[in-house]
């Protein structure tokens, strides 16, 4: 039997682009034409003004390690301990994710590191944006 | 609403609390009322609102056999009640309804007859957190805390006084699940959760209810108990998702319950004798605290850890043992409720000497929505 896989996301109309932006190796946020407003998760108006005019652009995929914490019980998909992670997207807003490539200790994962995205492909539909300590 | 307009005349939780294995959830929550009932000496014929989480009002409307013309099913988590005590003073002071029961039910330890917690795959929760490994709230309600901590220099040992000292409070409550004494390093040496979080610094789970019964302050008069007045009421929500707080160093539906219930009720802080803070962890006490401005940004670690809040200190919270210690069955709102009017009857096992004015706080899901209900004891 294979191992469980990690929950799987499920795009709805409103989020589609984020996830074909992903599978692109981009990293797309949303940007309000009105106020300039740039916000997630996706939906197709400003959270802000309320406008429906706004535009889907790549942001830098550079971020830092706002808060986490270490998961220590046995989850579908990952192996304990692992860190759950807000990222700070230098673009504004902030996202959950995981951070590869590094030590899952407070040592380790210092607070406002900085961090780049790093796509791990799930399956051919789904790319996960995880993070990675920043290079340079 | 007009403070003391509304009073509450039932209040009971379960006959047992803990681990219920041979009742389903609606029965957990039919045992608490039925207990409120009598507390009140009402019967189903005389209860003409029905409020419920998790549950519908159809569900507990029918099981009880109350013919409502005023119900309201709002489900937002562990402080839907509080929000239903809101809606139901509103409901009474307008003349929608006389008489309203607030019930919960949940066999959060045993899982007999409860829904299953499932989180949507195409819900924003379910493709923008749920990927990334969370499993409940455990691995979500922390996930502020180092931010919080680096902010304003809060250490691990003044978190872990939370625990410790509501152990105190829980050492003098028969009912409380855990009672023996606890020190900062019992604490720092329990079994790693979520780090920061440590087993200690995490709620309960286990199984119970808790009902209450609400009608107007003329008509309280009539009952058996001496009633516990709404003096304010307060509600807010924010987010579904933890990740996408505002400032993860305080939580905005706080901001907006806790300020609106003291507006309401026309009171300051002084005036307060007694405090409940829903503590599903160790670190809400300290957003509460700050949140509802009893103490300056960054300082509700130090202001535990220095006893203000334990026992004989200046500001009792959390006087059964807390979502900590006392019990939590998922949606601990509702024990905080009873907490407040136990100590405004009198009768609470560690009982506030001469407690005249009560702030019962609430949050529900991970900060997703908050509610605030100030009670008192002094005849309008
Ligand atoms: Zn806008």
């Amino acid at each position: 039997m294979p191992e469980p896989a990690r929950a799987r996301p499920q795009p709805t109309p409103e989020t589609q682009h984020f996830w074909d932006g992903t599978r692109a190796g981009e990293l797309r946020l949303q940007r309000c034409d009105a106020c300039a407003k740039v916000y997630f998760p996706p939906r197709p108006f400003c959270p802000a003004c309320a406008s429906r005019s706004v535009s889907v652009f790549a942001a830098s995929g550079r971020g830092s390690l706002y808060s986490y914490v270490i998961h220590h019980r046995k989850v579908p998909g990952f192996t304990p301990p692992y860190a759950i992670a807000v990222v700070q997207l230098d673009e504004g807003p902030r996202m959950m994710s995981n951070i590869t490539g590094c030590a899952q200790t407070p040592e380790a994962l210092a607070l406002d590191m900085p961090l780049e995205v790093a796509f791990e492909k799930l399956d051919d539909e789904i790319t996960l944006p995880l993070f990675r300590p920043a290079k340079g | 609403m007009t403070p003391n307009s509304v009073a509450i005349v039932g209040a009971a939780e379960t006959t047992r609390l803990g681990t219920i294995p041979d009742m389903s959830q609606i029965q957990l929550h039919a045992d608490a009322a039925l207990n409120a009932m009598a507390d009140a000496g009402l019967k189903p014929a005389d209860i003409d609102g029905v409020a419920t989480a998790v549950e519908t009002p159809q569900q507990i409307a029918h099981y009880l056999g109350i013919t409502p013309s005023w119900v309201d099913g709002t489900s937002v988590g562990g402080c839907s009640f509080m929000i239903h005590v809101r809606h139901a003073a509103a409901a009474i002071a307008s003349g929608l309804c006389k008489t309203v029961l607030v019930t919960h039910g949940e066999s959060g330890k045993s899982r007999v007859g409860n829904p299953p917690r499932t989180v949507p795959p195409s819900s924003l929760a379910g493709q923008f957190e749920q990927p990334f490994g969370p499993m409940g709230p455990p691995s979500l309600f922390p996930i502020p805390v180092l931010r919080y901590m680096k902010t304003y220099g809060v250490t691990h040992e003044q978190i872990a006084m939370v625990a410790v000292v509501q152990r105190e409070w829980a050492a003098k409550n028969p009912r409380a699940t855990f009672r023996d004494p606890i020190t900062v390093e019992d604490v720092l040496n329990s079994r790693m959760i979520a780090y920061p979080f440590r087993l200690l610094q995490c709620c309960l789970v286990t199984d119970g209810g808790g009902a209450l019964i609400l009608t107007s302050a003329e008509r309280a008069r009539d009952f058996p108990r001496k009633p516990v007045y709404i003096l304010g009421t307060g509600e807010s929500v924010e987010t579904p998702m933890v990740s996408q707080m505002e400032d993860f160093t305080s939580s905005r539906a706080f901001r907006v319950a806790g300020p609106t219930a003291f507006r309401e009720a026309g009171i300051t802080h002084e005036d307060v004798d007694h405090l409940m803070i829903y503590d599903a962890f160790a670190h809400l006490p300290l957003y509460g605290l700050e949140d509802l401005g009893f103490v300056p940004r960054g300082e509700a670690g130090r202001f535990i850890a220095e006893r203000n809040t334990a026992p004989g200190g200046k500001l009792p919270l959390n006087t059964n043992g807390g979502g900590l210690s006392y019990m939590h069955s998922g949606m601990y709102g509702m024990y905080a409720l009873q907490e407040s009017v136990r100590q405004m009857r009198g009768i609470a096992p560690a009982q506030v000497a001469g407690a005249k004015i009560s702030v019962c706080h609430g949050v529900g899901g991970m900060f997703a929505a908050s509610g605030t209900i100030i009670f008192g004891n002094e005849r309008p």
